[in-house]
């Protein structure tokens, strides 16, 4: 009746049991609250069944801030494991849990945190920036989101119902086939991933053909913002890799439901395959969560330095040359396979060569803020950091490019090191500044600058101590996913370095919390009024903060790159156009992505336990839904001209009074 | 390029979905071409069990093939008809086309269910798991097409050809026709490589 599912799949240890007791706590005082305000209503309307993107967006962000708090824990977990589990002493966690624990720090990480916080800021930010009023497909918008929560849920709720996977972050058979790995964990894994998988694959569809097709009349390819540019050629390998994503999990599911043998060791099926297939999308992968931030330090540094940026053309070929390079690098994860010596070579020297372009960015981000007049907010802070230590990784990954290097230090802590000073230093960081910049846009009022500095030094600090320490210990023969070390390797000193790190970064998150509390507290004295509190380049700047649901009362005309600057000189000398409101035509709101969402989710409990009635019945739920969905003729509704006139109007009114 | 300022009307929304779905289709080649690679990569696999060579009757496959190919040309037409605005050629081009795919569908099954019966699953080796697994992703996408054209034929039939149904059946015509593209493409790799 309940295919795997007994109720032993409750019975958990004190750690789990207390993180499923606090879960429930907090649902309770939340769904108390909900009811004691009466927010049900404005949650549904407002929030869940929301087509606005800018909204959308939001929902991204709290998720994955979400699973960034259970990303830190895990990683504290794990520093205070290696910390003290020396010689006699075996730490406090056992090696089952602690698999489990490195590989949710990684699945939360990459799939959740870092896709999330991408198309978050792509939801938000994009559509500001191109001029336009919306994405190219609302209602697709809402679904990827919804599947997204979905992944991220099915993740939590291996801690209550069942295990994780212990396989590590990527599951290589033979480990996660059925033979060494029977129970559900691995298919919790495989179904998350795969479900967000899905919903990021759509999205990357949609945000191709925004930026393709829904700029504002004059923004040609060559004047479109680095960030749009960014996050165009992100989506561009969006839409190449993750359908191989979507097929190597197929095949893994695959072997262990139906019995098939594509990477067993029996049957005739290659282990080596899947390793293949994962890595042809895993580094790309790497790319699509590291170019928006480039993008997002472009526009930081230029608007930070009031210069335009160094280099525009060679910026966008750099990132199409990002793009098409990754693609051919992806063996240098597996030197050690052994496809032979010309095999190693052409993907050591393919590898080397992405330091090219790479290189290009870093100097033109320093030519822009040469000779410019620099502002050193908090955005400038996490760029500088970011300079340092994606310039330190970026050195260490050219290094393990040489094969014969690479043997050497292939899955040890160096290794951890280099990658996490690349997705720390620049996806983390560039989210931060990400985060300092665009708030104001989002909230309308800025961040405290005083405690963003606090909580920035005590990140920035952390990061030297817990990271740093690893390329020693990597080079002394550490390797990754340890539980415990002999006492004689000397190791211990610098274990318990890089845990003091952690809680430095620990403090740099409560800073960051504390920051978020007191900005909301003087938000009044923060206020932005102007929409521009930056003395911002790009078109995102030139509607109010917050914009209203429409971005923009009048279609933006652009006339060259760095549109609202430009704009901003011609008011200037004197120039005022005469604008005639008009009818907008703007997305109905749709519980459709929520409950397509949810049919997907027991979908996806169904297939981890195996409870096959379950699978049929949200299937079929499912397929109706979307039939129902797509058969809607009237989608749209059209908000008539006098009313964009009056609340345009009201806002310029206050505007005015408080200027 | 598209104008914001017009986002939703009907001309608009017609030319972005015909493009995304195009986009999508860009992403479904990807997946049948990782698909294809995971073939040719385990094709040889065989774990002792039969070949492609021992399995594959080259007439029955040819068969196939001419009902897809058949069919695809019946659902241009279709297209053609709904741009027309004829409704009734456009329901008739569209049950033929659904026929000849429920055709194909129910050679593939009966292919499939002898391949089983005589022991030759997809738990046989790693050659038949790579080979069920290619050719029932085509039918699987093959199968939806199917459901899609029976939604349409009722949404036709019942409100007529509208901007909308229009870009439903445009886009139909185009997912039919690429399916058709990648069973070219099995049939040459699998059926005609296989048992040459």
């Amino acid at each position: 009746m309940f295919g795997k599912l007994t109720l032993d799949a409750l019975k958990h240890g004190p750690i789990e049991s207390g993180v499923s007791y606090s879960v429930g706590i907090v649902a309770i005082i939340v769904i108390t609250l909900l009811f004691y305000f009466k927010g049900w209503e404005g949650l549904w309307k407002g929030w869940i069944t929301t087509l606005d993107p800018k909204r959308i967006g939001r929902m991204y962000l709290i998720v994955s801030l979400l699973m960034l708090f259970k990303g830190v824990v895990d990683a504290g977990m794990i520093r205070a494991q290696l910390a003290f589990s020396v010689g006699e002493s075996h730490g406090y966690l056992e090696s089952n849990h602690f698999q489990q624990i490195f590989t949710a720090h990684g699945t939360s990480m990459i799939f959740f945190v870092g896709m999330g916080v991408v198309f978050g800021l792509l939801n938000i930010i994009v559509p500001l920036q191109i001029g336009a009023r919306d994405v190219a497909f609302p209602f697709l918008n809402s679904l990827s989101f919804w599947l997204f929560s979905v992944g991220a849920i099915l993740v939590n709720l291996s801690l209550m119902v069942g295990n994780f996977s212990g396989a590590g972050w990527l599951p290589y058979p033979p480990l996660s086939e059925l033979q060494y790995s029977p129970d559900v964990g691995i298919d919790y894994w495989i179904w998350s991933v795969q479900i967000a998988g899905i919903g990021s694959l759509l999205s990357g569809v949609n945000f191709f053909v925004t930026i393709l097709k829904m700029r504002a009349p004059g923004m040609t390819l060559m004047r479109m913002p680095l960030f749009t540019w960014s996050a165009l050629n992100a989506m561009v390998l969006v839409i190449f890799a993750f359908p191989i994503l979507t097929v190597a999990l197929a095949l893994l599911s695959l072997d262990r439901t139906l019995g098939m043998h594509f990477f067993t060791t029996d049957g005739g099926g290659n282990p080596m395959l899947f390793v293949n297939l994962i890595w042809a999308w895993g580094h790309p992968e790497v790319y699509i969560l590291i170019l928006p931030f480039f993008g997002v330090f472009s526009e930081v540094v230029s608007t930070f330095s009031e210069k335009r940026l160094f280099g525009y053309t060679s910026m966008v070929w750099a990132l199409a040359a990002i793009t098409f390079l990754s693609f051919l690098v992806w063996l240098h994860h597996f030197f050690t396979m052994g496809a032979g010596a010309n095999v190693n070579a052409f993907f050591g020297v393919m590898t080397m060569l992405i330091a090219v372009p790479t290189g290009v960015k870093v100097f033109n981000w320093l030519f822009t803020m040469y000779g410019g007049r620099i502002h050193f907010k908090t955005p400038m802070l996490w760029f500088l950091a970011f300079i340092f230590i994606f310039g330190t990784g970026g050195m260490t990954g050219v290094l393990m490019a040489i094969p014969p290097a690479d043997y050497q230090v292939h899955n040890s802590l160096f290794l951890i090191a280099h990658f996490h000073s690349m997705v720390i230093g620049g996806v983390l960081f560039g989210f931060f500044a990400a985060y300092s910049y665009w708030f104001p846009k989002v909230f309308g009022f800025t961040l405290n600058e005083k405690i963003g500095r606090y909580a920035f030094w005590c990140w920035f600090m952390g990061f030297i101590l817990a990271i740093m320490p690893l390329y020693v210990l990597g080079m002394m023969g550490a390797t990754r996913r340890l539980d415990h070390y002999d006492a004689s390797t000397g190791w211990q000193p610098l274990y318990i370095v890089a845990a003091v790190g952690i809680i430095f970064i620990v403090l740099g998150v409560i800073l960051q919390n504390i920051q978020l509390l007191a900005s909301i507290a003087e938000r009044r004295r923060n206020r932005d009024y102007t929409g521009d509190p930056w003395n911002g380049r790009t078109l995102e700047w030139a509607t109010s903060s917050p914009p209203k649901f429409y971005n923009f009362a009048f279609v933006p005309e652009v006339h060259g790159r760095d549109a609202f600057w430009s704009m901003k000189q011609a008011e200037k000398a004197g120039g005022e156009h005469e604008h005639h409101y008009e009818a907008i035509h703007m997305p109905k709101r749709s519980g459709m992505g929520f409950y397509i969402g949810m049919w997907v989710f027991l979908l996806g409990f169904g297939l981890i336990w195996h409870i096959w009635w379950l699978v049929a019945l949200t299937f079929l739920g499912m397929l109706i839904f979307t039939i129902i969905r797509l058969s809607d003729d009237e989608p749209e509704q059209l908000i008539p001209a006098s009313k964009i006139k009056r609340i345009d109007l009201t806002k310029r009114h206050v505007h005015n009074g408080h200027s | 390029m598209g104008t914001a300022s017009h986002a939703g009307t009907g001309q608009e929304t017609y030319e972005r979905t015909v493009f995304g779905f195009w986009v999508y289709l860009m992403t479904d080649c990807i997946l049948f071409a990782t698909l294809f690679a995971t073939y040719v990569v385990l094709q040889n696999n065989l774990n002792g069990g039969p070949s492609g060579k021992e399995l594959f009757h080259l007439p029955f496959a040819l068969s196939e093939t001419l009902i897809l190919l058949v069919s695809s040309f019946t659902s241009g037409l279709a297209v053609m008809a709904a741009q027309n605005l004829k409704k009734v050629p456009t329901l008739t081009w569209l049950g033929a086309t659904f026929l000849l795919g429920l055709a194909f569908i129910i050679l593939e099954v009966t292919e499939f269910t002898h391949l089983v019966q005589e022991g030759n699953s997809w738990q046989r080796s790693a050659f038949l798991s790579s080979f069920f697994t290619l050719v029932g992703t085509h039918g699987a996408h093959i199968t939806s097409g199917l459901l899609w054209i029976l939604v349409m034929l009722f949404q036709i039939a019942f409100r007529g050809i509208n901007i909308a149904s229009l870009r439903r059946v445009a886009c139909l015509g185009l997912f039919w026709h690429f399916l058709d593209v990648i069973w070219i493409f099995i049939f040459t790799i699998v059926y005609l490589m296989g048992a040459l």
